[in-house]
């Protein structure tokens, strides 16, 4: 590691509160993001699994 | 080559055979993503050495110029893709379209933010309405635009002209934020990394960027893969090939 200790680290100079708050904004936009996005495609998912019962169900009842 | 491009590019343009690409490739792309952006923001973070002139704030790199240069390159490929729905009205350019909007919007409000931060302790202020600032800025504005665009307009293949009109004229823009700092003065820096010219970079700095944003652009493709299958999901969900997959 570059810095001395975990508190320098943190510290970053004085520069801590700048680089924490820019990546932790980040983080929160980016995995947000990624969380909608694999939800929409779970939800679409179950979608079509839904009709395909739904499907299969009047097949079998039409025989 | 030539003929093998044409091949993947009509193989890809079927929402079946992507379907099934995506299943296959995504779980690796997953790790693979996470694992660079992992490495490169730690790596930048604690390991790489402190900038002599700004001290430790100059670590915002690692993920402000990933994120814009993501932002730039997810939109002249959503251009592109606006201009194949525009003239062949192929429906998988019309369905990257509504999956690269999304994300893009998000990194580029990530260069904005991040890139606001930076400034105060650098230049003093966190905004000024120079030419680089600026048309980054319109350029999220025309990443939401697309995706409000999609969303309201009812009818799937109307909303995707639209947006595509929209992507194909906004990638002037995206020629205004890369030449910006070139053409004009302005307080931000000029490119880090040059193709052309030598890196003003040293190899400690260099390296943790370079592979932050690698991984910075397989979250992008990630995020495009995803939210395009959601898409396929949504569009083709009577069809009999689509519920044998799922």
């Amino acid at each position: 590691m570059y810095f001395e200790s975990f508190e320098a680290f943190l510290q970053m100079g004085r520069h801590g509160a700048y680089v924490w708050s820019a990546y932790g904004l980040s983080l929160l936009l980016i995995v947000a993001s990624l969380v909608s996005a694999v939800r929409a495609e779970r939800g679409a998912r179950q979608t079509v699994r839904r009709l395909r019962q739904r499907a299969n169900n009047a097949g079998e009842n039409a025989k | 080559m030539w003929s093998t491009l044409v091949r993947w590019y009509h193989q890809l343009g079927s929402p079946r055979y992507f379907y099934r690409f995506s299943t296959v490739v995504l779980p690796w792309l997953w790790v693979l993503a996470i694992v660079l952006t992992a490495v490169g923001l730690v790596w930048g973070l604690a390991f790489a050495p402190e900038d002599y002139q700004q001290g430790n704030s100059y670590r915002i790199i690692f993920i402000h110029v990933p994120a814009a240069g993501a932002a730039l390159t997810g939109y002249v490929a959503m251009g592109v893709a606006g201009l194949v729905a525009l003239v062949w009205r192929m429906k998988m350019a019309e369905i990257m379209i509504r999956a690269i909007a999304p994300f893009g919007a998000v990194l580029a409000a990530v260069a904005l933010l991040t890139g606001a931060i930076w400034g105060k302790p650098t230049w003093g202020t966190y905004w000024v309405w120079d030419a680089r600032l600026t048309s980054m800025l319109i350029m999220l504005f025309l990443y939401l635009g697309v995706v409000a665009l999609m969303k309201a307009i009812e009818d799937d293949r109307q909303g995707a002209r639209a947006a595509s009109l929209l992507s194909v004229v906004g990638v002037i823009n995206v020629v205004v934020v890369k030449y910006s700092v070139e053409w004009w003065n302005s307080l931000h820096q000029g490119s880090t990394i040059n193709l052309t010219r030598e890196t003003t970079m040293p190899a400690e700095m260099l390296v943790p960027l370079l592979v932050s944003m690698a991984g910075i652009y397989l979250l992008f493709a990630v995020s495009v893969l995803v939210r395009a299958r959601a898409e396929i999901l949504r569009r083709e969900r009577k069809s009999r090939w689509l519920q044998e997959e799922v």
